[in-house]
């Protein structure tokens, strides 16, 4: 990780954070660093690593925390909640973090394709008149191409 | 027993030996599976990205179960974990509810709640039970070696899913094998993630997570894995032989899906249990089954 000043922090990014439900565990952390321990991921690429994030979630390091590319490798296996002494939120937290980090354009082009692909579709993968041959030549039910109530509802919302 | 069938997105596309083996094993037990057209995308792949979207795709399934007034079985784990999870906040957060039950009437749905979500495995040892599994029995799987891969949302975030099995020593998914006589294996590090949810940020990360899994698995002489979420078999089944040319190392270790190690034991013949749609050949381990039949 890059040197940082003092001055880059942002003190008021915890507060923005107290709006969110999982914030209140937070303040737990006494930096143990079990999360780390537990983390599959962190065992095969170790600039991975969850005492890290709280760690800076703590010092208000906002910049760094959504503009970087640490919180999309988390896996979301909520091995570190499970295992955490003081019940932190740490999946549900990194999370919220990568929402947050959306909002500031810094979002995967796997994660932006699958939520356009929820938006014009309402699922993942379409079921086309191939798929549904391939269904029935098996015997499972025909379903429909795509999930039109869904994507009426993303719609509503936007609206 | 009877509840709405929760496909999601990549079982009806991308995983239908488990769609067929998991209709089949619920059939012979006597759980009815309806099936409700209009289900689509649980909410997982928004939970990253757009936190709101997500609830509101959870919530609408939910409402689509209600409607019927049935409860929900999932197949999927990220499925079930997430609709699992959208049901819990609704329940618990009656600001939250009115919230989304605002956006719903735009599309002339309301959340009244509580639905019930259950994974299948889950329903299958809490509904069906396993005196009844083992009544169906009809092929001993005795000797058949099996190293379980329990994956993460089938079990956590343990607040939503009332205990109903422990994270840290699941036992559920043995417990169900062992009713059919097959023997669980124990293997390093089995509580690891299969690496799949990487897999769209950084495929080299998420291929390293799932090999030490497999070389962890192989280590213990297992014939077979066994799972219960389609993402975990993508990781294990379908990219297994990338896997083995990235890394020079053999593994050929079918990977079943808990039904169709359920369906073999009940006698359903391979194509009943989509054995022939699975990536790494499942042949050799059913050649050592044969003439197991019990009169």
């Amino acid at each position: 990780m890059r040197k940082f000043a003092l001055r880059d922090v942002d003190p008021d990014f915890i507060k923005e954070l107290e709006a969110s439900e999982f914030f209140g565990a937070f303040r737990g952390c006494y930096a143990c660093g079990t999360c780390t321990a537990g983390c599959p991921v962190h065992r095969v690429n170790s600039s991975y690593n969850p005492l890290r994030i709280m760690r800076m979630l703590v010092f208000g390091m906002r910049e760094e925390l959504l503009k970087g590319e640490m919180i999309w490798l988390c896996s979301d296996c909520y091995t570190c909640q499970e295992n955490c002494p003081m019940e932190v939120k740490i999946t549900d937290i990194i999370n919220h973090l990568k929402n947050l980090a959306t909002r500031e354009n810094n979002i995967p082009i796997g994660v932006s394709t699958q939520k356009k692909l929820l938006k014009d579709q309402g699922k993942i993968y379409i079921i086309d008149e191939f798929d549904n041959k391939k269904r029935s030549k098996v015997g499972l039910p025909s379903l429909p191409e795509m999930g039109e109530e869904a994507k009426r509802l993303l719609k509503v919302r936007q609206s | 027993m009877k509840y709405a069938l929760f496909l999601g997105c990549t079982i009806p596309a991308r995983a239908r030996n488990y769609e067929l083996s998991a209709r089949a094993v619920a059939s012979r037990l006597g759980v009815e599976l309806v099936d409700i057209e209009e289900f689509a995308c649980c909410g997982f792949p928004l939970e990253a990205s757009d936190e709101t979207g997500c609830l509101l795709l959870g919530a609408m399934n939910l409402c689509l179960a209600e409607e019927k007034g049935l409860d929900i079985c999932a197949l999927c784990s990220a499925c079930a974990s997430m609709l699992t999870k959208t049901a819990y906040h609704l329940d618990h957060d009656r600001n939250l509810k009115r919230r989304v039950n605002t956006y719903l009437s735009g599309i002339g749905k309301q959340y009244e709640g509580p639905v019930k979500v259950k994974h299948f495995a889950r329903v299958l040892l809490e509904d069906v039970g396993l005196e009844r599994i083992k009544g169906v029995v009809k092929r001993d799987l005795m000797g058949l070696k099996a190293a379980t891969h329990y994956g993460c949302h089938y079990l956590k975030p343990s607040y939503i899913y009332e205990g109903f099995d422990d994270p840290q020593d699941a036992q559920t998914l043995e417990r169900i094998l062992e009713a059919v006589g097959v023997e669980n294996v124990q293997y390093r590090r089995k509580k690891d993630c299969c690496g799949g949810p990487v897999l769209l940020t950084d495929e080299e990360v998420a291929l390293k997570v799932a090999e030490e899994k497999l070389r962890n698995v192989r280590e213990v002489g297992a014939d077979c894995m066994n799972l219960v979420c389609p993402f975990c078999s993508l990781m294990f089944d379908a990219n297994q032989k990338g896997i083995e040319a990235k890394s020079g190392d053999e593994f050929n270790t079918p990977v079943l899906y808990l039904p169709q190690i359920l369906g073999l034991a009940m006698g359903f013949d391979r194509k009943e249990l989509g054995l022939n749609l699975n990536s790494v050949s499942t042949k050799e381990l059913e050649s050592t089954l044969e003439g197991k039949d019990s009169a």
